[in-house]
């Protein structure tokens, strides 16, 4: 834990300006991603299995309910998206 | 210890050029624009009055699946003279994500940024052409002073809806597309590094070789996973594009 605050606050032995910096984005890369998968994990879930409960009530209207259920979820998981997308620029 | 070196970005996505301007993903995109041309070609010669089957069974296959699924589910039966178009789109997607998993070519062409972004660059100028060719100047107005909301919160929705269809969709569409064919490939470059780094690792313990079959099961679930990706990044894709232009060309409903 030592280190990692070492390493955040850029202080330690033979940690350059550079390297703090570098480090700091990767921490912020791993944070942002992980943030950014939860909200949206929680909401597919919720799509999908309200999806199949529709689909279990009402087998005749599987189709249209499918093709609902994957616009839902392309919504959903673009803020997913988003966050990877930061994690790349932030992180590699 | 596994010494393993993942390689920067720039290094996963970004291929040598075969000859100055052209490298593999240009040729991975000209490809799939020239395989989808020659399977219609191919297609339209053949004899429509007999049962289809082959290339022609594919196309017919391919066209029912875009007007069952896509065209009558978000525009209804006025919109079916967009399934040329649709269909375009689609199997210019399903072609560009497919060689992600084809061995050699290993790179999905919707991977770049540039590829998917010019798509959806055409389908805001074809959505908002269609908005305004149904419409008039109304397709503007009543996006930014909605009818059929109270009158307290026009200006609060209109401003959403605006931004929502401006900026937002396009931008949504291009970084859903790229984002999903991205993060499946670097997840099939990471397990393949993995495994490759557990077989040729310079070690002592006895366990550790044989384990190597753990990544490379996952590697392999992996490529499958990635055949389903593909598809239905295509789907939403062209499904997306379906509901923009419905939307625009009927804004009451």
């Amino acid at each position: 834990m030592e280190s990692l605050t070492r390493l955040i606050a850029g202080t330690g032995a033979g940690l350059n300006a550079d390297d703090a910096k570098a480090a700091n984005a990767a921490i912020g890369a791993g944070f942002a991603y992980g943030l950014a998968a939860i909200g949206p994990g929680i909401g597919i879930g919720y799509v999908v299995g309200k999806a199949i409960e529709a689909m279990a009530r009402q087998p005749e209207a599987a189709g249209m309910v499918r093709t609902t259920m994957f616009l839902g979820i392309a919504f959903t998981e673009a803020l997913a998206l988003i966050g990877f997308v930061v994690f790349i620029l932030l992180g590699l | 210890m596994l010494a393993l070196d993942f390689p920067p970005i720039n290094e996963v996505i970004r291929w040598k050029d075969i000859f100055p301007t052209f490298n593999k993903v240009a040729l991975i995109a000209c490809l799939a624009a020239l395989i989808g041309i020659a399977i219609f070609l191919a297609a339209a010669r053949k004899d429509p009055l007999v049962a289809p089957k082959g290339v022609r069974n594919l196309a017919e296959t391919g066209v029912e699946f875009i007007e069952d699924q896509i065209v009558l589910q978000t525009m209804g039966r006025d919109g079916l003279g967009w399934t040329p178009f649709l269909l375009t789109l689609f199997i210019f997607v399903y072609l560009c994500n497919l060689p992600g998993i084809i061995p050699f070519l290993q790179m999905p062409a919707t991977a770049r940024m540039a590829l998917p972004l010019f798509l959806a660059v055409i389908v805001w100028i074809t959505y908002n052409v269609v908005g305004f060719k149904h419409n008039g100047i109304k397709y503007l107005t009543g996006m930014l002073w909605p009818r059929n909301v109270p009158i307290g919160m026009r200006p609060l929705v209109g401003l959403i809806e605006f931004l929502s269809n401006i900026i937002l969709r396009p931008f949504s569409l291009a970084v859903r597309l790229f984002a999903n064919m991205l993060a499946g490939h670097m997840l099939l470059v990471t397990f393949a590094l993995l495994s490759n780094a557990m077989l040729f690792a310079e070690t002592k313990q006895l366990f550790l070789k044989p384990m190597t079959i753990l990544p490379f099961f996952m590697l392999l679930f992996l490529t499958i996973f990635e055949v389903l990706v593909g598809f239905l990044q295509a789907y939403i894709f062209t499904i997306l594009t379906g509901v923009y232009i419905g939307l625009a060309a009927h804004p009451e409903h």
